[in-house]
């Protein structure tokens, strides 16, 4: 479980810099707990963005109304994690 | 990476603080089709937005609406029209259930017992002169006896050409009724003689839009950048239009791809069904656009972009402070 959940906040991190176009970071560099919206300025618009992405490549559907909780990569990832199992 | 606490020192990220969680989402309402004025160059007359939609008049649909905005996520109501003074009871189903901003020309007084903390923008197209020409009559002379020494209460001074080397005077004037001031370019959306800027103007009238907020702080809600933005239509290397307009109704938004934007903005006709295109006219050149809200909210959605250097953070910050100070979000 503790891997899955290190795999998974390095693809949403990978995910983040590709498709934000995120300068100097790595997905290994990539703070898990740093707050996206206070201070990397990620907003809705972002988030819809990355959720299409995740959503191709988990399968899983992330509700418009969950953005506002999802604000760092390791509560995407464990928000994924969830949705993964829900779904076994 | 950039993140907002390695770029700002204490001070600005206490001022990061107080703005960062407003989640401001605004729609704009005309109230009304009529006015008690006919300005040259108003923009909802010259664009035939008046004849637009039939007013609705009954004050249960508005309440009804009203509620469906809210839970739309609407918190902040921006009313203009028409005059939207004319129907105090329209204002009023706003102003219980929501922070509302009511743009009035300020020839009636918006009656403080009903709206005790009501934001009111009086809407000033430059001098005396310029007034007679453009609106037919000193709307300034009505509406600061009107509203002298209210806290609640700003004008919206729209700076035209001809009043280079002139907006001291109307600051000061401002001043001395005990009120603040913000300033916009004017559009001149019905073409008149001698009021469309020229790009030296512009380069003027920012030199003394930042002397003015130099010289008089306690009046001039503004910041430079915000100048900067307004008279060169740039920001971050990339010039302002529809491409990048954020001031767009969202249902009507067809924009591929999408440019950052206002959540859930519409702009809606006094028949509470019709929707026009953005914040000002349906009909306007978005090349020639001078619209300050928009240009202020260009600014406000494109905070990622603006987390760079601690100068481009900053000058974000200010740009946001301003919004939030006029529309009551935080305090002067
Ligand atoms: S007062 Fe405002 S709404 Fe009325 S004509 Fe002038 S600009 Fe238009
Ligand atoms: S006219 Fe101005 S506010 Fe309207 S869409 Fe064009 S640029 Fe935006």
């Amino acid at each position: 479980m503790e891997n899955d959940i290190s795999k998974t906040i390095l693809r949403v991190a990978g995910i983040i810099i590709n498709e934000l176009k995120l300068e100097d970071v790595t997905p290994e560099t990539f703070e898990p707990d740093l707050d996206l919206v206070d201070e990397v300025g990620v907003d809705s618009m972002d988030l819809a963005t990355v959720a299409l992405v995740l959503r191709d490549e988990y399968g899983i559907r992330i509700d418009e109304d969950d953005y506002p909780k999802l604000t760092t990569v390791r509560i995407i990832a464990e928000y994924i994690n969830n949705k993964l199992s829900n779904d076994d | 990476m950039k993140t907002v606490s390695s770029l700002l020192d204490e001070h600005w990220y206490e001022r990061y603080k107080k703005i960062s969680k407003l989640n401001i989402r605004s729609s704009i309402y005309d109230v009304t089709n009529r006015c008690n004025l006919r300005c040259k160059g108003c923009f909802f007359f010259s664009s035939g937005e008046h004849e637009a939609a039939v007013e609705e008049n009954d004050i249960d649909r508005w309440h009804d609406f009203i509620e469906k905005e809210m839970a739309r996520g609407v918190n902040l109501a921006i009313l203009i029209g028409g005059e939207p003074t004319l129907c105090l009871d329209r204002i009023e189903a706003f102003y219980r259930r929501l922070p509302t901003f009511c743009a009035t020309n300020g020839l009636i007084k918006v009656p403080r017992d009903r709206f005790p903390n009501m934001m009111v923008g009086l809407s000033l197209w430059g001098d005396a002169e310029d007034e007679k020409i453009l609106r037919g009559r000193d709307t300034f002379k009505i509406s600061s006896k009107n509203y002298e020494g209210d806290p609640y209460t700003y004008y919206l001074y729209t700076i035209t050409p001809k009043q280079l080397g002139k907006t001291e005077r109307n600051i000061k004037k401002i001043a001395d009724v005990g009120l603040k001031v913000h300033m916009q370019l004017l559009s001149n959306d019905e073409g008149v003689d001698g009021f469309s800027w020229q790009p030296p103007e512009l380069i003027d009238i920012r030199a003394e839009m930042d002397d003015m907020l130099d010289k008089y702080p306690q009046t001039v809600i503004s910041s430079r950048y915000y100048h900067e933005i307004i008279t060169t239509g740039r920001m971050l290397g990339r010039p302002f239009g529809w491409l990048e307009c954020p001031s767009v109704t969202e249902p009507l938004d067809n924009r591929n791809p999408r440019p950052k934007r206002l959540t859930n903005f519409i702009r809606w006709a006094s028949d509470l069904k019709t929707m026009h295109r953005c914040c000002t006219s349906e009909t306007r050149d978005c090349s020639t656009c001078k619209d300050g809200a928009a240009h202020m909210s260009w600014v406000m959605v494109n905070k990622r972009g603006h987390i760079k250097t601690a100068k481009d953070l900053q000058n974000w910050i200010e740009v946001y402070e301003m919004f939030a100070k006029l529309y009551q979000f935080i305090p002067w």
